[in-house]
């Protein structure tokens, strides 16, 4: 166990992709993930690597695009209206099948919205991205020690696979501080990167990014080599975390902050006499699904809380096949669910299903 | 048989899909020549844009990457970061790199970045079929502009050579066209200086090439550039606007310099 250190969320992301290899970041300013550039612009420099900050989110995901196709491990990081125009360079990373790692620090929204913490971008992250068929591994860190953990996974899996694996965290978890380990764990056998844009050196055919196919057949064909490779990160990534959730008739999905408010609300009920348990994705795509379908089998409902008018519910809903009723405690904008909103409605819910 | 000219070994053996007497094919020749000659192509990337050349990629035998329209300068930024030692172009049209990509363009080029962007104008969208571009002149009848150009709704032209020659951290910029040989063969000086440039790591080097659309011009591959020596030249004219290493030796006062 190495020493702890008291650092801010956002802070930890910095450091932690730092320690992961990352020497080029690409900045620009938003509330609440500032502090993630912020930090980068002071240590960057004294680790021999980048902080640029761009003229615009586009321009900087698109930086990031360039360093990836050099071969080098890249990030950027933003907050929801600026991950809204980074959508177009996220379907680039897809079609082009790079890697790369983007952090969400979201805030409320639509539009310019709020700047406090909210979990509204959970479709954009799983679903909607930007224009196509594609995905990223999307990872939900609840601590900052996740935070630090997640982000070094991130780059790791985003090397493997090929693709984007985004962090997708809030205001809450990006502003507080909390004691953490920097360990980090021996970097595991990655494939090399021979499909990089290096200069071909006169010693080999050129090296080609590119996401263009006018063919419709050749187009359809990386489709589903790219789906084939999703299936396998389903089958192999889905990570989630249970709490009280062996003999759990309630149970309660949560991410992010929102699953250390509902451990709060848990204990109060399970001093209820009501047998309330947490199942939280850490992540979020893939879902873990087999997770949800088992806990269905010896549940009698389920409440997701979520800091959105209901996102997470639907990826609920469909791991469980809609077998047991799925209910919704949410707060939006920018307010924060208490542990007793969250436990009325387990009390609610057990009253209902008892 | 003896061989009189063959294939520069900057450019693959695949064939354009270019339309006749477009003169992107001549471009992409003279930068692959450069490069070459310059013993560049090994350690060269390209990024291609989306427009007429985005197949570019398929035609330099160096490596490639493909840019969202308008964003080859921010991808070229961070490749060029990630690897110094590449030498690192743009290759883009008028609409990718004037319209769409205004902001990417000129923040390169504010920050001095050691690339080389080859700006091909040819006044006009190609690729979509003909439309207004920011650099259709007043009067110039497109797809979108049916009636003319009309600069009371339409607005006016970019002339980018000219406002990037005020930007700090451009080192090289220049306007050539390649509608004869003469012109052809300073329009290769003019690459061959900015990649230069690059080689000498003073920044960002710019060659804006006047270039013919006959397709969408609705003229043959000869009037076509009849069209550009007298429509074209006039408004946007030929010239470095900025060098600033021989500005600097001349003694006058040029940005940073």
């Amino acid at each position: 166990m190495t020493e702890k250190v008291l650092m801010k969320g956002n802070e930890a992301i910095a450091e932690a992709a730092i320690q992961a290899g990352c020497r080029f970041f690409f900045g620009y300013p938003i509330t609440p993930q500032t502090e993630v550039a912020a930090y980068m612009a002071r240590r960057m420099p004294k680790v021999d690597g980048l902080y640029l900050q761009a003229e615009s989110e586009i321009a900087a995901i698109n930086m990031v695009i360039g360093a990836s196709a050099a071969g080098r491990r890249a990030m950027t990081s933003s907050s929801s209206p600026g991950i809204a125009l980074k959508s177009e360079g996220l379907s680039y990373l897809a079609g082009c099948d790079l890697p790369a790692v983007i952090i969400n620090i979201q805030r409320g929204g639509p539009g310019l919205g709020g700047i406090q913490p909210s979990q509204a971008d959970y479709f954009h992250a799983t679903r909607g991205a930007g224009h196509g068929d594609f995905h990223m591994i999307v990872l939900a860190p609840n601590s900052v020690q996740e935070m630090v953990d997640l982000t070094h996974a991130a780059f790791d899996l985003a090397d493997r696979y090929r693709m984007t694996a985004m962090i997708l965290a809030d205001g809450i978890l990006g502003q507080m501080m909390e004691p953490v380990s920097l360990s980090k764990p021996d970097a595991p056998d990655l494939p090399p990167k021979d499909w990089a844009t290096t200069g071909t050196g006169g010693a080999r055919p050129h090296n080609i990014i590119n996401s263009l196919f006018l063919q419709p057949e050749e187009l359809e064909r990386t489709n589903f080599k790219r789906y084939d490779l999703y299936a396998r990160i389903e089958t192999h990534e889905a990570r989630h975390e249970a709490f009280m959730l062996d003999d759990a008739e309630i149970v309660v999905a949560a991410y992010g902050a929102c699953a250390r408010i509902a451990k709060n609300a848990i204990l109060a009920a399970r001093s209820r006499g009501i047998r309330a348990g947490l199942l939280r994705p850490v992540t979020l795509w893939p879902f873990p699904k087999k997770a949800f379908a088992a806990a269905a089998d010896t549940a009698r409902a389920f409440v997701t809380v979520e800091m959105s008018m209901g996102q997470m519910i639907e990826d609920v809903e469909l791991a469980i096949r809609c077998r047991r009723p799925v209910a919704l405690c949410k707060r939006v904008g920018g307010m924060v669910p208490t542990p007793e909103e969250i436990l009325s409605k387990i009390e609610e819910i057990a009253g209902g299903v008892r | 048989m003896q061989t009189v000219f063959e294939r520069t070994p900057g450019l693959t053996d695949a064939i354009l899909h270019y339309c006749p007497g477009c003169t992107h094919g001549i471009i992409h020749r003279l930068v692959a020549e450069t490069l070459d000659e310059l013993d560049a192509t090994g350690r060269a990337v390209g990024i291609a844009p989306v427009g007429c050349a985005v197949m570019a990629y398929n035609y330099f035998s160096c490596d490639m990457v493909q840019a969202a329209h308008g964003r080859a300068p921010a991808v070229a930024t961070g490749l060029k970061r990630a690897r110094p030692d590449c030498v690192v172009f743009t290759y883009q049209g008028d609409g990718d790199l004037a319209a769409i990509g205004t902001a990417e363009t000129v923040h390169a080029a504010a920050r001095g970045e050691n690339i080389t962007v080859i700006f091909v104008n040819n006044a006009i969208y190609g690729m979509t079929g003909g439309q207004m571009a920011p650099t259709t002149i007043p009067g110039q009848v497109t797809q979108t502009s049916p009636y003319g150009r009309d600069t009371s709704v339409a607005g006016y032209p970019l002339r980018v050579c000219e406002f990037l020659a005020t930007v700090d951290g451009v080192a090289y910029a220049e306007r050539v066209s390649v509608d004869n040989v003469s012109h052809v063969r300073a329009a290769k000086k003019a690459i061959r200086r900015a990649f230069e440039t690059q080689l000498a790591g003073r920044g960002f080097s710019l060659v804006e090439v006047l270039s013919t659309c006959p397709t969408n011009w609705g003229l043959d591959p000869v009037r076509a550039l009849s069209w550009l020596r007298e429509n074209m030249i006039p408004y946007y004219p030929l010239g470095v606007y900025k060098d600033r290493e021989k500005d600097a030796a001349h003694g006058e006062v040029t940005g940073d310099a």
